[in-house]
């Protein structure tokens, strides 16, 4: 059973992710592929629930920059926790295209990517395996320093230096 | 253990940390305890693990596991080189070796000792963050900088920043491979700026201010590129907002379907440097503000930590080094090749060769690195360099105590004067230690060292870099060799297949095959043939490299393999 984090703690998953084939979709926020919001763009855009599209690794910002307005929450997917691609497309998100929505990390990811995830515009994390919980814990608070400017981190600390994580 | 600050020669030119660094490093190693832990426990599965522990240096070698320390753009102070003298009594073989990336590598460490042994790096600030994995590297620099007659800019500074800048970056610590970043301050290219991933030469703009020239996709390995101009004239508020740039585009479009196809040389080469030019400005504009610019109160407080050691106001020429060297025809010889001059009158830099005959490239006993520390604090106010030709360097070293100096190093067997000779090879570990290798390449470089030993030869030769790899990957820079040396594996024999004419300084080339592939035996027979051929034909005042240029590879093919090769 997959779990939902945010902010370093488990947290209600209310969104439910519908497979390209499902015929019909049920009431509710919703997580579409990129495909099928491009084939169904006027029956999803009909309803009146939530929307949320997910973007596989090489399918990178630009695809939904001019439909983000549509979009309450942006999945991205990690096929495997080495492809790093979605850092980059969290960030253009936030920064270039000004999204202010739920930015959802789901797929192949380690708790040892949890803090690149905060500061490169991520809000929640979906976990596969619940035998990790502890260390998705702890990923957050692991490291204090950061040594360049990104997403969360505004108050430098001195010269390049910021303060991140959850312990002060 | 003291810290840095607590030595008398806290003004060694090198960042120092503060409490928060200090912090941050221990956490760091604190992380990576977690890791090895998890590891043990199965929660991490191998593949995972992998790039966990590459991003804090170590390998699984052929033979055991290796540890890649960090010697950040190749700075090293006394304290710092000390405790790496410890660290290989204690967990190593009783030595280290000095790698073309200016860091150092134990080549034969047991996992359980790692979080121990990166904790006495911690102890002198020192760590193995990002010498490996698909990440953004040490960065590297010229060794003399700071130093240098020719200097412009102080490289140090920038590549300071660049480490900070680089340290766990949140997007750019899963890139599609490994990224490599090197910067000099002088015309005179000694950091190799032509096979970085990006390269920064760093000079002042019309106005006198700081700026940089960008280079990117400069690479070796099984398709070697050279380095193509970014950008002319980058403004120095701009740099990490641009190399972000360059990152980010990158770190999107960079192949990641074939790992030989991964780096950024090939994007370049696939997309074409004037588009890709086009999209990196496109992003930069977009990146370029307030919160990623380097603002120059930061840049200040940085170079704070390079100010000059307090040097004494002397002489630029000093007798008693004219009268010993004419006394002393080994002085004589290890002053014309070791010793550079400096921008500062009365003083040299220094570069003491590990390359003597017959040695491995490279490797220093922890003694030879405990004499080295010890002659650092006395001669060059307590700091050394290492440079990418696998040597270190005393940088600021009395012209009036070189005789001294060169004397204590012949104790310890250091004194070897062969910078930039024959003798001076970079050669990779090959299949002595490496897991990716095909062929040798240490054997062989001791063999072609010993052939050449004679020291008067050597100097009548004069400057010729001999580069060695044992395998395709290019980690010993064979095709920016004078005389280049390929290890390939030939249904189950090594083979090596010589190239000429390479060069990694500012006017960079790949070298030319110079003819067909050979054993192992005769390697040093061919290069024995193509420095005679040299010598035959060169004239007054040209290089082995001129006189290739001058006469072709075809003329050294025919005369090395005959004409009907």
């Amino acid at each position: 059973m997959a779990l939902l984090l945010k902010d370093g703690a488990v947290a209600e998953n209310s969104w439910l992710a519908i497979d390209d084939e499902a015929v019909t979709v049920p009431e509710g926020p919703v997580i579409v592929s990129l495909e099928r919001w491009r084939r169904d763009r006027a029956a999803l855009s009909a309803r009146n629930t939530p929307l949320g599209v997910r973007l596989k690794s090489d399918q990178l910002a630009g695809e939904v920059a001019a439909d983000l307005d549509r979009f309450t929450l942006v999945a991205l997917e990690f096929p495997v926790f080495r492809d790093g691609r979605a850092f980059s497309t969290a960030r253009e998100l936030r920064e270039h295209h000004g999204f202010t929505g739920e930015i959802r990390a789901v797929g192949h990811v380690l708790p040892d990517q949890y803090q690149f995830l905060v500061r490169t515009g991520f809000t929640s994390v979906e976990v596969a395996d619940t035998a990790k919980l502890e260390s998705w814990r702890h990923a957050l608070s692991e490291i204090s320093v950061a040594y360049q400017a990104a997403l969360t981190d505004d108050t430098p600390l001195s010269n390049l230096r910021r303060r991140v994580g959850t312990v002060g | 253990m003291t810290h840095l600050q607590a030595g008398p020669y806290h003004q060694a030119g090198q960042y120092h940390y503060d409490e928060i660094d200090r912090r941050f490093l221990a956490e760091r190693v604190e992380q990576f305890r977690r890791q090895v832990e998890r590891r043990i426990s199965g929660e991490l599965t191998e593949a995972e693990f992998r790039p966990l522990r590459l991003m804090n240096g170590l390998y699984l070698q052929l033979h055991a596991y290796m540890l890649r320390v960090a010697v950040p753009y190749g700075v090293l102070s006394s304290a710092q080189l000390r405790q790496l003298a410890a660290i290989g009594r204690k967990y190593d073989r009783g030595y280290g070796h000095f790698t073309t990336r200016q860091n150092l590598q134990f080549n034969w460490i047991k996992l359980v000792d790692v979080p121990a042994i990166l904790d006495d790096l911690a102890k002198v600030d020192m760590h193995a963050i990002q010498t490996s994995g698909n990440c953004i590297r040490n960065v590297t620099t010229d060794q003399f900088a700071g130093a240098a007659e020719d200097e412009v800019v102080d490289p140090r500074v920038y590549a300071e920043i660049m480490r900070q800048w680089s340290t766990l970056h949140p997007e750019f610590t899963f890139l599609p491979r490994k990224f490599k970043i090197a910067i000099t301050g002088s015309p005179h290219d000694r950091a190799a700026l032509a096979i970085h991933d990006v390269a920064v030469r760093a000079r002042r703009l019309a106005d006198g201010a700081v700026g940089f020239d960008i280079y990117v996709g400069g690479g070796l390995g099984r398709s070697p590129f050279l380095a193509k101009l970014l950008r002319e004239g980058l403004p120095e508020a701009d740099l990490l907002a641009y190399l972000e740039a360059v990152l980010r585009i990158y770190n999107q479009y960079g192949r990641r379907d074939n790992i030989y196809k991964a780096r950024i040389k090939i994007l370049v080469h696939e997309v074409g440097i004037d588009k890709l030019r086009q999209q990196i400005d496109a992003e930069f504009e977009r990146i370029r503000g307030p919160k990623y610019r380097l603002e120059s109160a930061i840049v200040d407080a940085i170079r704070a930590h390079f100010a000059p050691p307090p040097f004494e106001v002397l002489p630029d020429e000093v007798p008693s080094v004219v009268v010993a060297m004419t006394g002393d025809a080994a002085f004589a010889r290890w002053v014309q090749t070791n010793v550079v001059r400096h921008r500062q009158p009365g003083y040299a830099s220094v570069t003491i060769s590990l390359k003597p005959a017959g040695g491995i490239p490279g490797d220093a006993t922890s003694e030879q690195m405990e004499a080295v520390a010890d002659l650092a604090e006395r001669f060059s106010f307590g700091e050394l360099r290492v440079s990418h030709e696998q040597n270190l360097v005393l940088a600021h070293v009395r012209r009036d105590a070189l005789h001294a100096l060169w004397t204590e190093l012949g104790k310890h067997g250091l004194e070897t004067a062969n910078a930039g000779l024959i003798g001076d090879i970079i050669a990779c570990p090959g299949l002595d230690y490496c897991a990716l290798a095909n062929a040798r390449s240490i054997p062989l470089a001791q063999q072609i060292s010993e052939r050449f030993a004679d020291p008067e030869r050597q100097h009548l030769i004069g400057e010729l870099k001999i580069k060695m790899s044992g395998c395709i990957n290019a980690c010993g820079h064979h095709h920016v060799g004078h005389i280049g040396v390929l290890g390939v594996d030939k249904h189950g024999v090594e083979t090596y297949q010589i190239t000429i004419g390479g060069s990694a300084d500012e006017k960079a080339a790949l070298g030319a095959v110079v003819g067909p592939a050979v054993g192992y035996d005769e390697v040093t027979d061919k290069i024995e043939r193509l420095v005679a051929a040299y010598l035959d034909w060169r004239l007054e005042g040209e290089r082995f490299i001129d006189t290739v240029a001058r006469l072709g590879v075809k003329a050294f093919r025919e005369r090395v393999y005959g004409p009907a090769a």
